[in-house]
């Protein structure tokens, strides 16, 4: 598929501030599964940073606005090509090995209930049956549900309530995966939202599971099934803060608001 | 130099100076209570307190202001932001944070002072007479003011430390006025008296500057002479024009060090020109309280243009 | 008083007295002990805290209130080495230096020391210290660790052990140098009798240490600061007395800031740019953008204008995954590994409560062994077996069940004494020795180091925080 991409983030504030500080993972990951033919990051006032690679692969980028300002508007635009590689992360460079995904962290911490869950779905046939069954099992366990839990929702919470959004689905799936000695990660994306309504939230995030000889499989309970050519992979962590895309601070005690909207679009349509 | 240090400089010679005028304040008191008056001791403490800007913290704390709550309050409380110790302690805190801006000697009067200080309270305070407490307190700031001029390099910092003294400096000595010309005599039919004189030379004597008066003016203290003295005379150290020269000698030298012309220089040079025009007639015809009044709003215009420009390490 | 400074026969290798007679090293220092009296001793003791005080050397405790302005015991009686055993330490210890940093660039890199096998992945990557957002950069000269303090115990005439690396920002050298400094003024005839090897040159070996790791985008001669994390800190004085000595600033988190690719400084002539900076700051505090969102600490955006080799942190975040006391185990191996040679100085023995074999030896033999939490420092949670009371093995055995993976447990080592003044004179206490090696691109080590002592009898505790005082060290000159 070819996708085009229009992101902008706006951020408002109720008093002045300055010296705004964020640190962008906003660029596509470079894989087989996604070619950027374009792709452009701005920021009203701000003065570009260094950019690098970071261990996991990922084009970091930073930025900086002087101020005082009461708002920033962040605008990505851009378009990539995908191809539908049933979720494998094939071609992608990176340097950190696997197990540092088995780290645990509060958002991701297994509790009793989500052990029981990933150790029922463990599968004699090997890793890669045993993530399928994991991925379903959290899916069946959590039902999409917008505005039934928030940004500091831990894995444990979201189970407890059964309800969630694609960050509480991927979050149960990683704490399950690690709980059963499968490294396991958080990606964050864009998605392409097909006319039938079988798919949400076009800024998007799912899970990775490691599998010994395959490499990294995404998998995407939220919408039960792996990252296929509607997908575009931007960055991961080891949970959804550590992955999020943009990251920033200000200085001054001016409130932030956040307006977000991502439209993605087919261009062979 | 990192505005952060210049900044602690800066405060270093503001709470030294501060402290001493703890101790001045202290002083005038003593001798003022030893007066009688129609209006009781009472009134003479109160006014004190006002001129320290902390009548009410004072009266929150203390309740009646009698001679031993008053020494408490502006010699040993640390809840008294500009009592002596902890003008003392804040000053030697503020020097062991730029301990390497400093030359040995002005760390050691800076520490000695603050070691004392510790010793001193924990002496019974029936052993401690006030002057004694006042004495000691003007021998050590003198101590690091004279360590700052013999030893320190000539650069920005003693620059930053000037500037601190001469805005502090220049700020009390004309709340001390003010003190004297609207609290303690707000009825007219004083003013002139044989107790108004003895009033204005107990301020003289506060600001060790008796002798030099008489040396200056001879004969008969009027007010007159003592307004041209603390405000006008350049002689003086501690008039209005020795302080806003100091400010506007040393902001002009940062300026030629650093190659760059700003507002605070600006500000004090018009305020030294506006001084070095002003005679006695116009400070009396403007009215003295409302002279000085308009003279700390100015300085405190000044204290925030220094901060902005080269304290708060905003400046581009 | 122990006739003759202590010949009672012990277990522990005196380091002064072998078999009644003196070891070469401190031939002189008998006739100088003999010929003080306890009148001149005491006279001088005071004169020495007086100059600690003036100078302003205290050390606060954290945590425990009282005196801020605490000065840490300081003992007259100097440590000797010979230059003959100066220099096989300092093979030893820059050996140990260059293979910890190696690992480090290992572990951040492709990992080959995991990938062979030799060492656990899991002790490596589900670190605390392992800091994966570093990975994959590559610091100035490969460096990531550029003061290495490794601590040693003695135990006889030839016989070294490391008890701990400190490779993250290891403190205590400024009393190396103050303690220098006092012992030549206090007694300058010491010196002009003995052929002592001077330390001062510290302060600009490290300054050219930190230059020589200057960043890429750093064309010129670059600006160096250190960074604090402010004057409540328990080591603000070494932090200012380096600075000072260095001729560098002295910065707050405040003090600087993140704009474009690079990082500044706010001066009174306005934003100068800062290349290196030495942070006495732990990393979770380092940026509060990358780590530790609530630190107030530490300059917002620093890490990726270092990831993008606009600035040098030294030492480089993440450096502590090879100080760390599970990771030490294997510190001989990466000598080989990565250098080809043979480790010259030796680990203590340690055994892993994380493992069940070791755990059950350790659980049956407390009370003869030390055990100490896997990531504490300064001598806190911290059991020494023969020392310790029932209740408090007691205790420690149930903590340790309770967390086998946070301890590890090494036998008591009969740590060598060197005389030291006390009450009655002069009396054998233990001591250890922490060296400071710096690693740029060259590796330094001055002839000296800082020896702490356990001032209480008996005691193997020579940490400050528990009673431990310090003592000039020298090294003779051959």
């Amino acid at each position: 598929m070819l996708l085009s991409v229009d992101h902008v983030t706006r951020y408002r504030y109720d008093q002045p501030v300055r010296a705004v500080m964020q640190s962008h993972r906003l660029t596509p990951s470079v894989f087989a599964g996604q070619k950027t033919r374009n792709w452009t990051v701005t920021v009203t006032d701000g003065i570009p940073g260094g950019t690098f690679r970071d261990g996991a692969g990922d084009v970091v980028q930073s930025w900086t606005v002087k101020g005082p300002v009461t708002e920033i508007e962040v605008r990505v635009t851009g378009t990539v090509e995908t191809f539908d590689l049933a979720g494998l992360l094939r071609g992608h460079r990176e340097l950190l090995p696997p197990e540092v995904y088995l780290v645990d962290t509060p958002p991701t911490r297994a509790d009793a209930a989500l052990t029981a869950l990933a150790h029922a779905a463990r599968n004699p046939e090997g890793a890669l049956s045993t993530a399928h069954g994991l991925a379903a099992a959290v899916a069946d366990a959590i039902a999409y549900r917008p505005g039934a839990t928030h940004a500091h929702t831990t894995a444990a919470e979201a189970l407890a309530l059964g309800e969630g959004v694609c960050q509480d689905h991927a979050h149960a799936l990683i704490a399950c995966a690690r709980a059963i000695g499968l490294p396991a990660r958080y990606v964050s994306g864009y998605l392409f939202a097909t006319a039938d309504g079988s798919a949400h939230e076009a800024a998007h995030a799912w899970a990775e599971i490691h599998v010994a000889g395959l490499g990294w499989v995404g998998f995407d309970p939220a919408n039960r099934c792996c990252p296929d050519a509607r997908y575009i992979r931007l960055g991961s962590g080891l949970n959804a803060q550590d992955a999020a895309p943009i990251r920033g601070i200000a200085r001054g005690l001016g409130q932030e608001s956040l307006d977000v909207t991502v439209a993605v679009q087919d261009l062979q349509q | 130099m990192l505005s952060r240090t210049a900044d602690n400089l800066f405060w270093i010679a503001r709470y030294m100076e501060r402290a001493e005028t703890a101790a001045r304040l202290l002083e005038v008191g003593s001798r003022i209570a030893l007066l009688p008056s129609a209006a009781g001791y009472r009134n003479e403490w109160d006014s004190l307190l006002q001129a320290s800007g902390n009548a009410d913290a004072f009266a929150a704390k203390y309740g009646d202001p009698v001679q031993r709550n008053i020494e408490s309050f502006l010699f040993f409380d640390r809840d008294n932001p500009s009592s002596v110790a902890s003008c003392i302690t804040t000053a030697r805190e503020n020097g062991r944070i730029v301990r390497t801006a400093l030359t040995t000697q002005v760390w050691d009067a800076l520490n000695t002072a603050f070691q004392e200080l510790r010793q001193l309270e924990r002496t019974p305070r029936s052993e401690l007479e006030l002057s004694r407490l006042t004495e000691w307190t003007m021998r050590h700031a003198a101590m690091v003011r004279g360590a700052i001029e013999a030893t320190l390099l000539r650069n920005d910092g003693w620059d930053f430390l000037n500037i601190g003294y001469s805005l502090e400096r220049g700020d009390n000595t004309a709340r001390l006025m003010d003190v004297k010309y609207y609290v303690l005599l707000p009825r007219v039919d004083f003013v002139g008296s044989g107790l108004d004189n003895y009033q204005w030379s107990t301020l003289l004597r506060a600001m060790s500057a008796h002798r030099a008066f008489h040396w200056a003016y001879g004969g008969e203290v009027t007010a007159a002479k003592i307004a041209h003295f603390l405000i006008l005379n350049p002689q003086c150290p501690r008039s209005l024009i020795t302080c806003v020269e100091g400010l506007s000698a040393h902001l002009d030298r940062l300026a030629h060090l650093y190659g760059t012309t700003t507002d605070a220089q600006a500000q004090a040079r018009s305020m030294l020109v506006a001084l070095r025009e002003t005679r006695e007639d116009d400070i009396f015809d403007e009215g003295l309280h409302d002279f000085l009044s308009r003279f700390i709003r100015e300085m405190a215009g000044l204290g925030s243009l220094i901060h902005e420009t080269y304290l708060s390490g905003d400046m581009r | 008083m122990v006739a003759a400074g202590g010949v009672t026969v012990t277990q522990y290798f005196n380091e002064m007295y072998q078999n009644g007679k003196v070891r070469a090293p401190y031939a002189q220092l008998e006739d100088w002990m003999n010929a003080m009296p306890a009148q001149l001793r005491t006279l001088k003791q005071a004169e020495a805290e007086d100059l600690f005080r003036r100078i302003g050397i205290t050390f606060a405790v954290y945590g425990e209130g009282g005196d801020p302005d605490r000065l840490i015991p300081f003992d007259m009686f100097p440590r000797v080495f010979t230059g003959a055993e100066w220099g096989r330490l300092e093979k030893g210890i820059k050996q140990r230096a260059r293979a910890l940093n190696a690992f480090l660039v290992d572990v951040y890199g492709r990992g080959e020391i995991v990938r062979a096998g030799r060492i656990p992945a899991r002790l490596v990557y589900q670190n605390e210290a392992y800091e994966k957002a570093v990975a994959g950069i590559k610091p100035p000269k490969g460096v990531y660790s550029h003061i290495v303090g490794i601590d040693i115990v003695r135990t006889g005439p030839d016989e070294f052990f490391v008890l701990e690396d400190n490779c993250r920002t290891p403190s205590g050298v400024s009393y190396m140098l103050e303690n220098r400094e006092i012992m030549m003024r206090m007694f300058p005839d010491l010196f002009r009798g003995n052929r002592i090897e001077p330390v001062d040159r510290y302060p600009d070996l490290l300054r050219r240490t930190l230059a020589s790791v200057a960043p890429p985008k750093c064309s010129k001669d670059p600006t160096i600061v250190l960074l604090t994390p402010g004057p409540f800190n328990s080591a603000y004085y070494e932090h200012s007395f380096l600075a000072d000595l260095m001729g560098i600033e002295l910065v707050e988190g405040q003090d600087l800031f993140v704009e474009g690719e690079f990082v500044w400084m706010r001066t009174t002539e306005g934003p100068k740019r800062v290349d290196v900076i030495y942070r006495r700051i732990d990393d979770a505090y380092i940026d509060p953008l990358c780590f530790r969102p609530d630190s107030t600490l530490g300059v917002p955006g620093v890490m990726d204008v270092y990831r993008s080799g606009g600035v040098s942190l030294c030492s480089a975040p993440g450096a502590g995954v090879a100080d760390d006391k599970a990771v030490y185990t294997f510190v001989p191996e990466m000598v080989r590994f990565y250098l080809g040679e043979e480790p010259i100085l030796k680990n203590v023995p340690t055994w892993q409560c994380g493992r069940q074999d070791d755990l059950g030896y350790v659980l049956d033999n407390l009370a003869d062994l030390v055990v100490k939490e896997v990531h504490g420092s300064g001598g806190y949670g911290m059991l020494v077996g023969p020392k310790a009371t029932k209740e408090q093995v007691e205790t420690f055995r149930a903590k340790i069940t309770a967390d086998p993976g946070n301890y590890i447990a090494q036998p008591t080592l009969a740590l060598s004494t060197t005389p030291t003044f006390v009450a009655e004179g002069v009396a054998p206490r233990h001591v250890d020795l922490r060296p400071y090696c710096l690693v740029g691109e060259r590796i330094e080590l001055v002839p000296g180091a800082l020896t702490r002592v356990a001032l209480t009898e008996g005691s193997l505790v020579v940490n400050s925080s528990q009673g431990g005082g310090v003592k000039d060290t020298w090294v003779l000159a051959e």
